[in-house]
């Protein structure tokens, strides 16, 4: 998969020890055996963050986690969230402020909470400018990259493998076929 | 490509390139005219179409910001994006599932056939069906619509036999592969559809019909075309008489031009074209360029737009294929008996990652919202599209918080349903849910309202020029060489997703331009 340079680039693999610059790092190991082990240089990840702190980076992460909890789904799709929220608010001193403020108003402790208690601290902040934006950012990043493609079942670009018309689109075997009157024949050229 | 001179005044201006105007580029370049055609956005090709959505959503969509206000949900679950159309050469009809049904003739009679219903400002239109009905065979033919003039039906996808399996056994009769401007077998120089699944990220093998790469090459092709990409319009202009003189617009370097004209139609797309009319106002025209019955933006219809996924047991891998191949009819139908006036059509959609949780469930987050999603491998979805009731507080206005980059208002969009639109989303969700729960659903769920994609009724024709902007021709009342060639004009909004619909009032309005400009009226 062609996909690696593009959309997980910003993992890079841990054993790059250039992440020493960056203020805070997040860090994680694919599972052994993990499909995920296809799209990253190694099992070992790493992300550099710009603006926040290794536990304010945990403490979002944990934000994510619970506003899209998917118990299965590899940290390292979360940490693309991270990134990309630590990335947007590198540019204005307003914006990284913002940020900082809304982790801060998680309070200490946020991502060793249970999930009840984040659930329920989140429900409070949920209409305010901060939880929105996380909110927005999660599902843009989350579900927009080959890691979380392959834990739904996505199956992303099919242009270069000649689309889906002898690929399955068609394949449903648990319901009856469609009668030629109400449909059509397969194109043969 | 030529390059007209910008004190030509014999030129026509057409502004934007989508359905209406890129088509109505082709036909007026045909019959000898010469036309510069304006469009904001970047000229894109089959070859630069990307199917990451998320670059391609950057890559076409109109994203200058809009306020908006009022009861309907994209205030609260979409503020950034009410509406999700496009920027870029070929318009809206780049990212379209290429849906094409026809409007039934009770739609185009709204008014005398619904009758007089409160807080809805309905009105017939003001065109016989069988002129329009003409008009849609005539633009049938030229899209290469599936289902019609002997182009065979697209082959049922897994989505589709889950949606038909149970649409049937609710005892629906009219269920197929939906009228589709795409290839099912290879026609017009462009080859058949091998079923991508990304028709909204822009058909890489050009099988949907676009303007980009049909109307447009060929206007290009007379040499009489001359195409502006990057241009964006910011006023129209009028001489003491009160004709249309030209438009004046920031070229792609952001510089301010003046384009003489002839003749100008506004193609911007319903929301866009409405600001343009508006920021045109001036001494003559307080209140917007022809706009002295005040119904310029006014109107404002979307749709009443809903998604329905199901959930099963078993895989569906819903994303395979042609996006909205499939569709039941049997509900666009006036029965008051159902508690609405009015009837939509249940269309055949699938939605990729991320577009499913952006757009495509109710607003939320968290266990229930997250679960859904965790089913994606074995999910079916459709998409009601039905008739909103025109109202005149759903409008567009210019916005008084929000600038564009050239200082300019934005589009406000203020919307307020209907008891009806909401009456007939409750009872089409409820069908749709049905559909699913007839062949074993485990979970249905309906969405929230999404932005919204069908723009109509900003400029609606009637024969009085108190009631509406335009003529039956989309030619103004008020300003005789200022043409509407989009979905503005329409009066009512019907049932039927609405490009078919802007084809065939630009090919009838291109005839009637070509016929008057000949005979020297114009």
């Amino acid at each position: 998969m062609n996909t690696r340079a593009t959309h997980t680039g910003s993992l890079q693999s841990a054993d790059r020890r250039s992440f020493v610059r960056g203020v805070g790092v997040l860090t994680g190991v694919i599972a052994l055996g993990s499909p995920l082990a296809a799209l990253l240089p190694s099992r070992a990840w790493a992300v550099e963050l710009r603006v926040l702190s290794s536990a304010e980076a945990a403490a979002l992460l944990a934000m994510i986690r619970t506003i899209a909890p998917h118990d299965t789904l590899d940290d390292a799709a979360y940490a693309l969230v991270v990134n990309a929220i630590d990335g947007d608010a590198a540019g204005a001193t307003e914006s990284r402020n913002d940020l900082t403020a809304g982790i801060a108003s998680l309070g200490d402790g946020f991502a060793l909470m249970p999930e009840d208690a984040r659930v329920e601290h989140l429900r409070h902040i949920e209409s305010g400018a901060f939880f929105q934006s996380v909110r927005t950012k999660t599902l843009m990043v989350l579900y927009s990259n080959p890691i979380a493609w392959t834990h739904f079942g996505f199956e992303g670009e099919s242009f270069s493998k000649g689309g889906y018309l002898l690929r399955g689109f068609n394949d449903l075997k648990w319901l009856p076929e469609v009668p030629l009157a109400d449909s059509g024949a397969m194109p043969t050229g | 490509m030529p390059r007209f001179a910008l004190n030509d005044k014999d030129v026509v201006v057409i502004v934007g390139s989508g359905a209406g105007g890129g088509t109505m580029a082709n036909e007026l370049t045909r019959r000898g005219l010469k036309v510069v055609l304006f469009e904001a956005g970047k000229r894109q090709s089959l070859a630069t179409f990307s199917q990451n959505p998320g670059e391609a959503f950057g890559q076409l969509t109109w994203l200058e910001p809009r306020s908006q206000s009022g009861t309907w949900d994209p205030v609260r679950t979409s503020p950034t994006l009410p509406a999700w159309h496009c920027r870029t050469v070929g318009g809206t009809t780049v990212h379209w599932t290429g849906a094409t049904p026809r409007l039934q003739p009770d739609e185009i009679r709204a008014r005398s056939v619904y009758g007089d219903i409160p807080g809805a400002s309905l009105a017939d239109w003001p065109i016989d069906y069988a002129e329009l009905k003409r008009w849609y065979q005539v633009a049938e033919k030229r899209l290469g619509v599936t289902r019609r003039n002997g182009n065979p039906g697209m082959p049922a996808s897994n989505n589709f036999k889950v949606m038909y399996a149970g649409a049937r056994r609710l005892g629906y009769k009219r269920v197929h592969t939906n009228y589709l401007a795409i290839n099912s077998r290879a026609r017009d120089g462009r080859g058949f559809c091998i079923q991508q699944g990304f028709c909204v990220q822009g058909c890489k093998t050009g099988a949907k019909w676009s303007t980009l790469y049909t109307e447009i090459p060929q206007a290009e092709a007379s040499g009489r075309l001359d195409l502006r990409s990057e241009c964006f319009v910011t006023r129209i202009e009028h001489d003491p008489a009160g004709r249309a003189t030209g438009v004046v617009y920031r070229d792609a370097a952001g510089v301010e031009q003046r384009q003489h004209a002839r003749i100008v139609c506004v193609a911007g797309n319903a929301i866009e074209t409405a600001r343009l009319l508006l920021l045109s106002e001036s001494g003559r025209f307080k209140h917007g360029l022809a706009n002295g019955s005040d119904q310029v933006g006014r109107n404002y219809c979307h749709h009443v737009l809903s998604f329905v996924i199901g959930i099963f047991d078993q895989p569906v891998s819903f994303w395979r294929g042609a996006v909205l191949a499939g569709v039941v009819e049997d509900e666009n139908i006036h029965d008051p008996r159902r508690g609405f006036a009015g009837g939509y059509h249940l269309e055949l959609a699938m939605l990729d990652l991320p577009t499913l949780p952006l757009i495509g469930l109710p607003y939320g987050w968290g266990r229930d919202f997250a679960s859904v999603i965790d089913n994606y491998r074995n999910m079916a979805g459709m998409l009601v599209n039905g008739e909103d009731l025109p109202r005149a507080v759903n409008r567009i206005t210019l916005s008084t918080t929000r600038k564009d980059p050239y200082g300019l208002p934005v589009a406000h969009i203020h919307c307020e349903p209907h008891a009806n639109d909401l009456a007939m989303r409750a009872h089409a969700t409820g069908q749709g849910q049905k559909i699913y729960e007839a062949v074993g659903a485990k979970r249905t769920v309906v969405s929230s309202v999404p932005p919204a994609t069908h723009q109509m009724g900003t400029a609606r024709m009637s024969h009085d020029p108190g009631q509406g902007v335009t003529n039956a021709y989309g030619r103004t009342h008020e300003v005789p060489n200022l043409f509407i060639s989009d979905g503005s004009v329409q009066t009512t909004a019907g049932a039927a997703n609405p490009t078919l619909t802007i084809v065939a009032l630009v090919l009838r309005q291109a005839e009637h331009i070509g016929r008057e400009a000949a005979a020297g009226r114009l």
